[in-house]
């Protein structure tokens, strides 16, 4: 009988997670780097929200859209930068410009929408995106801000629920996760948006979520096995917790890949960030977070109440 | 397990009925929902302009420009005040938003400070203050400066104008319910669902409307003009009319926008639209006026700085009323109607940020929204049965409520859904599942380490109760943060998860006990299906 499938995960793990920690370190450290170093070149592919600018997305109805045209009727308007892409079915376009210097961007538009209807004939505009350079600004600061508060008030939560040494290891995790999720952003060369800002600050929350199912168990587990070497009382929490880890991220990946490949071009990027996320979240927990709390050590004989009075209260 | 308080079977019953009762008008057709009593609940999910289609602008008020404007005047002020008192002066100009002038004569500088103190208004809410400062340096140099809290309330009392002017002006294009809101000192923020013609509404806000009336100066020839010798008191305007791209007209306004009480789309005796308007008293006597004394000269109605026609007064005006002609469609001459009825904006506006999705593309998204939502949500289930099998069912249950409830709770609070919230729901629902997995996980723990399956399942909520707690609690910190810090489309995604979370926790605790509770009974299992 194999179903429920649950039996078929091994009631009692024994994995040795903290031998490999070493091994998973170095990734995470090459990983880390290769990050950083793709954020200084070629960098992050900043969409409109934070560079300010220009998205049109065009429909030409009945006739495709001659892309040449687009691009040598937008040539002659100087707005620089213009790039212009195919987008979905071959009547529809995608052109994204930079607003010149000293110009006002909604005339830009205007200029532009007048030019194309003279080149290309009628065009509808299924959307008009358009960022002044204060509100980009204003928009990249508010991003930033707000992942910096997130991590902060991550660690105070966890240092208040925990100990120091946990909220320290969840933090290092979820610098980790966001930097990586950067690399992944950088590789794939998704789009930088405020979605994208959403989708980091939600993997915050999934990978503190993991951490902090894990770190409840290490807690508990430290309480009733007080004579157990640290070591091997992190191995057995992270075993223990194993079949809800896979669980639970099966689970949210299975939900958000139905929107990687359904939910339309806005919400791929966003999507794919977010699974990735996941993953690297479940794996931080694991690999990152937990070994930090072995290299700190943590008080043993703390003054929590003994696993008994829990147990009858 | 066995003993079931009753509240728990009562919460789970009425959150069923709840989410049942408002998820329906969402559900059913309109056709349906018309013929319902009108206690039924009708709101349905409230979709953000990506997914419904309409525009989104952030505007800004120039309260620069009406800085500039406010010290213009200043200057001219001055010139007037000390032509009048004939005080002579040289070095009269501005700089860096300092008013200056120099007194030639040092036993004038008195009777000029004196003088130049007079203009300033009384500050409103500060008893004795005055809206500009005066002070005389050493050598017969007088500087004013306009006082920084009278320009913000100014800038302020201009904001509050532009919204209400915006307002009229929307609401007469017929757009359906407009948002328009100020953001920080002076930001608006409008919203127009299912404004199909960005552009329009862009050039309908943005316009400043303002309108003067002004006497031609044909003193001088417009060739003269053209080469620099513009009369003091007059100014070059390019002009719309294609026989005279510029034409010389006197700076001061004879009547202006303020004094028309009504402007509406008209046609000529030769079938040309036009615009008719009439003056309020003062206007039309001012109007009267003008004309009688300038029969046979011509003025210049001036729109925004361009002058849009220049008749010749052939009889004094005397009725107030009267017809704007120029190259209009029918169209622009209505549309000029409703600026000017609806009044000139006290100060520029600059277009900040605008976001417009095409009602087409919003329904696009909304459809595969749909569709990854129940792709989704048919995984999570399937999956969960399948690892589970019927304690996944009860969690599978729990989950649809769940679902009910989120749809429901977002259509009564009327928050809006956007197309990034869509995903946050999508997750939410794995979250949920993560609650079920903790129990579920524990009870296993908890039969191997001896426990009867009754005593396990208890323990099973009890123990994971903490963890679920504080799990759940750091998204919730995650959503906070968004919310505070995100604009638009992120605010919907965080307030979507923060819903999702309480609802999530709700369910998938006590739903799923609730069930289990009543197989226990029904059942009386010597084991649990999980183990």
């Amino acid at each position: 009988m194999f179903w429920p499938f649950i039996k078929l995960l091994p009631a009692k793990t024994n994995l040795d997670f903290v031998g490999f920690a070493r091994a998973a370190a170095a990734l995470s450290i090459i990983a880390v780097l290769a990050t950083a170093v793709g954020l200084y070149k070629p960098g992050l592919n900043f969409g409109i929200d934070f560079k300010g600018g220009t998205v049109l997305e065009l429909n030409t109805g009945e006739k495709p859209v001659n892309l040449s045209t687009v691009r040598s009727t937008l040539g002659q308007l100087n707005l620089g930068d213009v790039q212009v892409q195919a987008f979905g079915a071959p009547n529809d376009a995608l052109i994204r410009f930079q607003t010149p210097e000293g110009s006002d961007p909604a005339q830009t538009v205007d200029r532009v929408k007048t030019a194309l209807n003279a080149a290309i004939g009628p065009v509808t505009y299924s959307r008009t995106e358009v960022v002044g350079p204060k509100v980009s600004g204003e928009l990249f600061r508010n991003g930033i801000t707000a992942l910096g508060v997130a991590i902060g008030l991550m660690l105070l939560y966890i240092w208040f629920r925990f100990e120091l040494q946990f909220g320290l290891g969840a933090v290092v995790a979820l610098f980790h996760d966001v930097i990586l999720t950067f690399g992944l952003i950088v590789l794939l060369r998704l789009e930088f948006t405020l979605t994208m800002i959403a989708a980091i600050l939600t993997i915050i929350g999934y990978s503190m979520n993991d951490t902090v199912v894990v770190f409840d168990r290490l807690r508990e587990n430290l309480r009733k096995y007080k004579k157990m070497p640290l070591r091997e009382v992190i191995d057995l929490s992270i075993n223990e917790t194993l079949s809800r880890t896979i669980i639970t991220g099966v689970t949210a990946i299975l939900a958000l890949s139905g929107l990687a490949f359904f939910g339309g071009e806005a919400l791929r990027g966003f999507s794919i960030a977010m699974i990735f996320g996941i993953i690297i979240g479940t794996y931080s927990s694991v690999y990152v977070a937990s070994p930090i709390i072995l290299l700190w050590g943590v008080k043993r004989n703390d003054e929590a109440e003994p696993i008994a009075t829990v147990l009858k209260g | 397990m066995l003993n079931l308080a009753r509240w728990k079977v009562i919460a789970c019953t009425a959150a069923l009925l709840f989410g049942l009762v408002f998820t329906l008008p969402n559900v059913l057709p309109k056709s349906v929902m018309d013929q319902m009593p009108a206690w039924v609940p009708s709101q349905k999910l409230n979709l953000g302009l990506d997914l419904q289609g309409g525009s989104y602008l952030l505007l800004e008020v120039d309260t620069d420009a009406l800085k500039r404007e406010r010290l213009a005047n200043l200057l001219e002020d001055v010139r007037g005040t000390l032509r009048t008192e004939q005080i002579v002066f040289t070095g009269l100009g501005q700089v860096n938003g300092v008013v200056t002038v120099r007194v030639t004569d040092p036993t004038q500088v008195e009777a000029a400070r004196k003088a130049l103190s007079l203009l300033g208004q009384p500050l409103a809410g500060a008893p004795g203050g005055r809206d500009m400062t005066l002070q005389v340096l050493g050598d017969q140099t007088i500087e004013l400066s306009l006082v920084q809290e009278a320009l913000n309330a100014e800038g302020a009392k201009a904001v509050e104008q532009s919204i209400e002017i915006i307002r009229r002006r929307i609401d007469a294009l017929g757009t359906r319910e407009p948002t328009i809101i100020r953001q920080g000192t002076n930001r608006i923020v409008v919203q127009a669902p299912g404004e199909s013609d960005p552009e329009r509404l862009k050039k309908v806000i943005g316009q400043t409307a303002k309108l003067t009336f002004q006497m031609v100066d044909d003193s001088v020839s417009l060739q003269d003009a053209a080469a620099g010798r513009i009369p003091p008191g007059s100014e070059l305007l390019p002009s719309e009319e294609p026989s005279e791209p510029v034409q010389l007209v006197k700076r001061r306004a004879v009547v202006s926008g303020e004094m028309l009480t009504d402007a509406r789309l008209a046609f000529d005796e030769t079938g040309q639209p036009v615009v008719s308007f009439r003056f309020n008293g003062q206007g039309a006597r001012r109007f009267g006026d003008a004309t009688a004394d300038n029969t046979g000269k011509r003025f210049a109605i001036v729109l925004d700085g361009k002058i849009i026609s220049a008749p010749r007064i052939n009889e004094p005006i005397r009725g107030g009323s009267g017809q704007i002609s120029g190259n209009f469609t029918e169209a622009s001459a209505n549309e000029l109607a409703v600026l000017l009825r609806a009044g000139a904006l006290p100060a520029p506006l600059k277009v900040e940020e605008q976001r417009t999705v095409g009602a087409e593309l919003g329904a696009d998204a909304v459809q595969a929204g749909q569709f990854s939502t129940f792709l989704g949500a048919s995984l999570i289930l399937t999956f969960i049965v399948l690892a589970y099998g019927l304690f996944g069912g009860f969690a599978a249950a729990a989950l649809v409520v769940n679902g009910l409830l989120i749809v429901a709770l977002m259509s009564v609070t009327q928050a809006t859904l956007t197309l990034p919230g869509i995903a946050g729901l999508i997750l939410t629902l794995a979250v949920a599942v993560d609650a079920n997995v903790l129990i579920y996980e524990r009870m296993r723990d908890e039969v191997r380490a001896g426990r009867t399956p009754i005593a396990a399942a208890d323990a099973g909520y009890s123990k994971a109760m903490t963890t679920i707690i504080d799990a759940n609690v750091t998204t919730i910190l995650a959503a906070l943060i968004m919310f505070q810090f995100g604009s638009g489309p992120v605010r919907g995604f965080a307030w979507t998860l923060s819903i999702g979370v309480i609802t999530s926790v709700f369910t998938s605790v006590l739903i799923t006990q609730v069930l289990i509770a009543w197989w226990f009974r029904l059942v009386r299992p010597k084991k649990l299906p999980i183990v």
